[in-house]
């Protein structure tokens, strides 16, 4: 075995390091990172979009694409290092339902018509997508959808509403999934479309428990899109969202985003005193520290490990799995337990002069319980390590 | 970066599965865990053959000349089948050994390691019950071309069949504790060596071995006088993933064979393993398993490359240790009813999690050292 990186690719790390690093010096008052805030404020969506264009103007927002669509054909240990060191620095810029999840469906499935239009706008951070597949009542059970797509000659006419669209009030291109054959068992009557945000689509806020504005709901009323818009083939969208979840799975950011948080909780306990010592030296908080110090540690040798085997062509459906549940339950036990050793002044929020880390942790045992839903709950992710990594009978 | 084992270990992770499959077996496991030498001669001679007690020795000494890495994969087989021989406790001292030892010492014991005839026992631990210098007072005092040995060492693997001791004693009570640690090789046989058996959770064979002024040559220290320590040090780190090892190694079997129950084992007229709640401890078991076993490998190869990982080891340990008591304990709780009898060998993984967990460094010790990294 061999730990260590190609000298290429502690290159490549050394130039993401310099440039995070200066782009976070650029970061908004009060900015604390995290996915999902880049929607919540004029400024820090600002900061988001001129972070996306740099980094697409260094060919970084497609590190593994083939040469021909604006890519780099990196292997995923480069993208994993590239996520590390972005995360780390809490540097937004990157379109994660563009670059990592509709582009790889186009990728994969599309025409090349539909490639040519869609990728280098992507790469050039031209376009701001949204995901339009939840449904109030199509949730882990995605496949259960209704929203209906209706042919109309060379159209599809759009009816439905979507929920959780993350992003929506600030995108202006969605991708989704419709029913086009409602007779045939769920997975095989849905499409996947690609449409550009106009009008026979509503957005309405769906505000967070903390009020900030992260998602949203999303109704189509008649919405017309041509047929041109489909990736893959009618009724194959199903498939199309699988083949969809080919990019880096090994939630490396997030247990990059929470090493860098606990680094400056530590010296936060080093300064602060309790009962007149530091919070340094009380034994219990020291133990804390150093548990999720461990469990931060070996969660990025798991997602290592994970783009390893990436890397060599595994698909990996249950080691990113475990991956996903096991960093997004860390990040929400780490939020809590901030809260816990600050005492009271934990559950300030940003604005008062006793706010330690302008409230992050107020904010984050409150916004981290959505990594443990998106993108596949706990619980599924767990059943999906059930079935298809210990072939548990279903 | 490369993340697989070489074509060599995979080759010595074959060899060694096929002899657990083979020659060993759970039934073995129980004889000598009631046995009291807990060796089987036939076994060694055995093991000795196909140079796994060779593996960590250089070349020059009849050794194989492998790496760390190569006796990660032996422990984690051997954990994986609970085998029981005197093992572990020689590898330890052997690379003791070969970091420490002088040309004569290496040249008389090596090859004698390496072809079977000779055992070795770590006595390191005290009634203090702790693993750092300060826990050490047994004494060592120089007297012409000897030193005298006056002590008690507890939770001694192995001593009952070992031919030589790696004694670590004090031959200097003032200064900082890590300063005035000697190491001795002691011959097993030497007057006033006496050894009491103690019986354990995992019937793992400990002893209480009492030094009552035993005479050692000055040619038997083992490494710098009073600058003992580092070796300890060392080997500490060396054994507690070598630990992990084994601990995976256990882990191992226990997801296996809790999934394949799993499947088998009809309730309300459903396999187990079709409910929810089972299927989600198995995929949890999976999950921590997984994690374990990777940053144990991780861990393996930061002290083969030399690199330092006092916080890594420390990490490593910690979480093995939890992960193998956690699952062991959930293990029980699939198989029901059987997983909690003396014939199943669920217990046989059970009972071995909760002293592996306290050798080498507790889960709790193991957090503060951390802190000390992390924190200072």
């Amino acid at each position: 075995m061999d730990f260590r990186l190609t000298p290429e690719q502690e290159a490549l790390k050394s130039a993401f390091e310099e440039f995070f690093k200066e782009e976070e010096k650029r970061a908004p008052e009060g900015w604390s990172g995290g996915m999902f805030s880049i929607f919540e404020s004029e400024e820090n969506w600002a900061y988001h979009r001129s972070v996306a264009e740099k980094l697409a103007k260094k060919g970084w927002l497609c590190l593994p694409w083939p040469k021909k669509y604006g890519g780099q054909e990196h292997s995923y240990i480069e993208q994993l290092i590239f996520n590390e060191v972005r995360a780390y620095y809490r540097v937004p810029g990157v379109d994660m339902w563009g670059s990592q999840i509709v582009a790889p469906s186009i990728l994969e499935c599309a025409s090349e018509e539909l490639k040519q239009e869609w990728l280098p706008r992507i790469a050039r951070a031209e376009i701001n997508w949204c995901q339009g597949w939840s449904e109030p009542n199509a949730g882990s059970d995605l496949a259960s959808l209704t929203t209906r797509a209706v042919e109309d000659g060379d159209d599809f006419v759009i009816n439905g509403q979507k929920i959780w669209t993350t992003g929506a009030h600030r995108a202006d291109h969605i991708f989704f999934l419709a029913r086009t054959d409602p007779t045939v068992p769920k997975h095989k009557g849905i499409t996947y479309f690609v449409s550009e945000i106009r009008e026979g689509i509503t957005i309405r806020p769906l505000l967070f428990m903390h009020s900030k504005h992260e998602y949203n709901e999303v109704f189509f009323d008649d919405f017309r899109i041509s047929k041109k818009n489909v990736v893959g083939q009618v009724n194959q969208g199903w498939y199309v969202t699988m083949a969809g979840i080919n990019f880096e799975r090994s939630m490396i950011g997030s247990v990059a985003e929470v090493k860098r948080d606990l680094e400056e909780f530590i010296e936060f306990c080093k300064e602060t005193k309790r009962n007149g010592q530091p919070l340094a030296k009380d034994p219990l908080t020291r133990h804390k520290l150093a548990e999720f110090a461990l469990e931060l540690e070996v969660a990025r040798q798991w997602a290592y490990y994970v783009a390893w085997l990436q890397s060599k062509g595994n698909l990996v459906p249950a080691e990113s799995s475990a991956a996903k549940y096991f960093s997004s339950e860390l990040t929400v036990r780490f939020a809590n337990t901030m809260v816990e050793i600050m005492g009271l002044y934990g559950t300030l929020k940003a604005g008062s002069k006793w706010a330690k880390f302008h409230g992050k942790y107020e904010d984050m045992c409150q916004a981290s319980l959505g990594t443990t839903i998106a993108g596949g709950t706990t619980e599924t992710m767990k059943n999906i390590i059930a079935w298809m990594g210990l072939k548990l009978p279903r | 970066m490369n993340l697989d084992f070489t074509e060599e270990q995979e080759a010595l992770k074959k060899t060694a599965r096929d002899f657990m499959t083979k020659t060993w077996s759970s039934a073995l496991v129980r004889e000598l865990e009631e046995h009291p030498t807990g060796l089987k001669e036939d076994i060694w001679r055995q093991i000795a053959e196909l140079g796994w007690l060779a593996v960590a020795i250089p070349e020059e000494y009849d050794g194989v000349g492998g790496r760390f890495m190569d006796l990660i994969v032996l422990f984690e087989e051997m954990g994986r089948a609970c085998f029981i021989a005197p093992f572990f406790s020689t590898v330890i001292c052997t690379l003791a050994i070969v970091a420490a030892g002088s040309e004569e010492q290496k040249k008389e014991i090596l090859p004698r390691v390496a072809n079977g005839e000779m055992v070795l026992s770590l006595a390191l631990a005290e009634p203090s019950a702790r693993y750092d210098a300060a826990g050490i007072a047994t004494r060592a005092a120089a007297n012409k071309d000897e030193y005298v040995i006056n002590g008690t060492k507890l939770f001694i693997h192995d001593a009952q069949v070992a031919h030589c001791f790696l004694c670590v004693a004090r031959t200097r009570t003032e200064g900082p504790p890590e300063d005035g640690i000697t190491l001795f090789l002691v011959d097993a046989k030497s007057p006033g060596v006496k050894i009491t058996p103690l019986h354990t959770i995992a019937d793992d064979k400990q002893n209480e071995v009492i030094f009552e002024n035993v005479k050692v040559a000055k040619g038997q220290v083992l490494g710098p006088i009073e600058k003992g320590f580092p070796v300890i040090e060392m080997l500490l780190e060396q054994a507690a993933i070598a630990k992990c090892a084994e601990m995976v190694g256990g882990a191992d079997w226990v997801i296996e064979n809790c999934t394949s129950y799993a499947k088998e084992r009809a309730q309300y007229g459903k396999p187990i393993g079709s409910y929810g709640i089972i299927q989600h401890y198995l995929a949890e078991m999976w999950t921590e398993i997984g994690i374990a076993k990777r940053f144990t490998y991780y861990a393996a190869w930061l002290l083969d490359q030399g690199i330092p990982c006092r916080k890594e080891v420390a990490m490593a340990k910690a979480w093995a240790s939890e992960v193998y008591k956690r699952w062991t304990r959930m293990g029980v709780q699939v198989f029901g009813g059987i997983g909690t009898t003396r014939e199943h060998d669920m217990g046989l993984y059970y009972r071995r999690a909760r002293q592996a967990a306290l050798l080498f460094g507790d889960p709790d010790s193991l957090r503060e050292k951390i802190a000390q990294e992390i924190i200072l």
